[in-house]
């Protein structure tokens, strides 16, 4: 290509607009004084559980920090499907330890691979309870020191809850997106969802015991905030 | 129904049903725990246990929610043959051919019941749980009713009636045996409601007693049912509870109201018109105790959040009384009948029938 072809290809390239991905983030907080959480008396009743422990382990429901941030609310692109990156995602994994399971709230794709440990020394079941149409019901053995359980699921789905009967105070809760478009708030209140393509979105928040709330947001070329408070009523 | 010839007493027979009566009722108390203690899918195989022969299952993995389920299979496993052998020996050795078929039932009912519990877990199925509860009832009252069928005092009321109503009560007695079974149909009904309640998972709905949520009739909105849930904080059996769920325990409340005051006219009529020395009248009396025992217990399940013991306590209270109006229903019928100017009032007396000449203890 000569010299001139090159400025010209230069000067039309250098014209025409680039738009990049950007994040939203945020931060969620807490409004009002949330009931005080539960001891896991049963746990403590039960001798290999109990073990574990030198005090009463308690609920952990509402996770909300000095300055009234809030843990565990799922932040995600309303209405957004069909655009699942799952299938190449690492494995999410979900513990079991201290007869309590590990994350309690975690969020993946459809598609992506759960993958569920046994880090205690006692039998577990995990028993997955889906309520949309779909996604499979499943109840599994899981001795200590068993292999993994590897779990998919193709709908979305909201809170699904993953149970053990054998220690009936042992839950989790998975949400299943069909997008890479959600974040899930940390010990800060703070969440960042990546990558969000130009557009206007509706950005909610879901949080287990408060319920949701909503933000329509506009992405361009930079990152977007967006904040999120939760009343207990 | 009549035996135109005595039948003699089996007296092993006899106790052998009320022994097959009294362990189906520490069944429906494991399996009330096993709901109580919400454990019905900590085994997730069955027939076997854990990959074992049930009945090889070691002891050591007994633990948590497993003791619950796995000592109710064993236990089930336990009626299972008691029934079994209650129905061959009801076969081969009374010589009634209507209780050979309610042994056969008996003993179909049994596997139905079974069957039932394993499909429960294996397909995960929640409402199949509550039809298993509401089997597990009747079957309770069936094992009572073949005691009550194989004992003196029913085999002598043909024979030498001792029990007999006279015919100026007799009349009377039409209208209290309806009332009884009315109550007892309500009962039932009522089981049902607390079968589905418990199979809802969701712990209580409503969480203090007299009042719901403070009032006399509970604020079922969407933004009410929300806050009761951000303030519901359970260690097990989490899940959130509907609109639906706090209008069924009113509905609850309202027919134990309900069962209360049926109870409480059947008992002032058994007296009235029996006399408060008739058995029948006496039978009332506890049924009615029954009934304000099972109340408290009600309360008692609210105040304790839903205590295991106490939630257990309370179905089978709930069992007790059903069996009670069940049994007073058929023995005011069987003495009616025994009494030479009785004519029934229903087509039920035509269920039993006259049967042949028979030999006792064939």
């Amino acid at each position: 290509m000569n010299k001139i072809s090159l400025v010209l290809l230069i000067a039309v390239l250098a014209n025409i607009p680039v738009t990049q991905a950007a994040d939203i983030i945020g931060t969620v907080t807490l409004k009002g004084t949330p009931p005080p959480e539960v001891p896991y008396a049963p746990l403590m009743n039960d001798s290999t559980c109990s073990a574990m422990y030198t005090s009463t382990p308690t609920t952990h429901f509402y996770v909300v920090g000095l300055n009234h941030e809030l843990a565990d609310a799922i932040v995600s692109l309303k209405g957004v499907t069909g655009k699942s990156t799952g299938a190449n995602q690492s494995p999410v994994v979900l513990d079991q330890k201290g007869c309590l399971y590990v994350p309690q709230i975690l969020a993946i794709q459809t598609g992506q691979k759960l993958m569920v440990k046994n880090s205690d020394s006692c039998i577990h079941n995990v028993h997955c309870v889906p309520a949309v149409s779909g996604n499979p019901e499943s109840n599994q053995v899981q001795m200590p020191g068993g292999p993994d359980l590897t779990y998919t699921f193709p709908q979305p789905e909201m809170f699904m809850k993953f149970k053990c009967d054998v220690h009936p105070w042992m839950f989790a809760w998975v949400t299943v997106f069909d997008s890479p478009y959600y974040g899930i708030s940390d010990k800060e209140g703070k969440f960042v969802i990546k990558n969000v393509p130009p557009g206007k979105y509706t950005v909610e928040a879901d949080h287990r015991k408060l319920g949701t709330l909503t933000r329509d947001v506009e992405v361009k070329d930079s990152d977007v905030t967006v904040n999120f408070t939760f009343d207990v009523k | 129904m009549s035996e135109s010839v005595s039948v003699k007493m089996n007296r092993p027979l006899h106790w052998f049903a009320v022994l097959t009566a009294l362990f189906t009722f520490l069944l429906l108390g494991a399996g009330g725990l096993v709901t109580s203690h919400e454990a019905g899918m900590s085994v997730p195989d069955w027939p076997n246990s854990y990959g074992y022969n049930m009945f090889l299952f070691p002891p050591s993995q007994w633990i948590g929610g497993i003791f619950y389920e796995h000592t109710h299979r064993l236990i089930a496993s336990g009626v299972g043959l008691m029934t079994t052998i209650l129905a061959m020996w009801l076969w081969f050795k009374d010589s009634r051919k209507w209780l050979h078929w309610i042994g056969v039932g008996a003993f179909l009912l049994v596997v139905v019941q079974g069957v039932l519990g394993g499909l429960r877990v294996v397909l995960a199925d929640a409402q199949l749980g509550i039809f298993h509860a509401i089997i597990g009832q009747l079957f309770f009252v069936l094992t009572c009713a073949i005691a009550l069928f194989t004992s003196r005092w029913w085999l002598a009321q043909e024979s030498s009636p001792s029990d007999r109503i006279n015919s100026q009560t007799a009349a009377g007695m039409t209208a209290l045996r309806r009332l009884v079974l009315a109550t007892t149909a309500l009962i039932l009904c009522q089981l049902i409601i607390g079968a589905t309640m418990r199979q809802q998972h969701a712990g209580l709905a409503i969480s203090d007693f007299p009042l719901a949520y403070g009032k006399i009739w509970p604020d079922t909105s969407a933004a009410a049912v929300q806050s009761y849930n951000e303030h519901r904080l359970n260690v097990i059996a989490e899940n959130p509870i509907t609109a639906f769920q706090i209008i069924l325990q009113m509905v609850h409340r309202i027919a134990a109201l309900a069962i209360c005051v049926l109870t409480v006219t059947c008992a002032w009529q058994a007296r009235r018109r029996l006399g408060k020395k008739d058995s029948l009248a006496k039978l009332a009396l506890v049924w009615l105790a029954l009934i304000l025992g099972q109340i408290l217990l009600g309360a008692a399940t609210i105040w304790s959040n839903k205590a295991a013991d106490v939630a257990t306590a309370h179905v089978l209270v709930g069992a007790l009384s059903l069996v009670t109006g069940a049994l007073w229903f058929i023995i005011a019928f069987r003495r009616s009948a025994a009494s030479p100017e009785f004519v029934p009032a229903t087509t039920i007396s035509g269920a039993y029938g006259a049967s042949p000449a028979m030999t006792a203890n064939k």
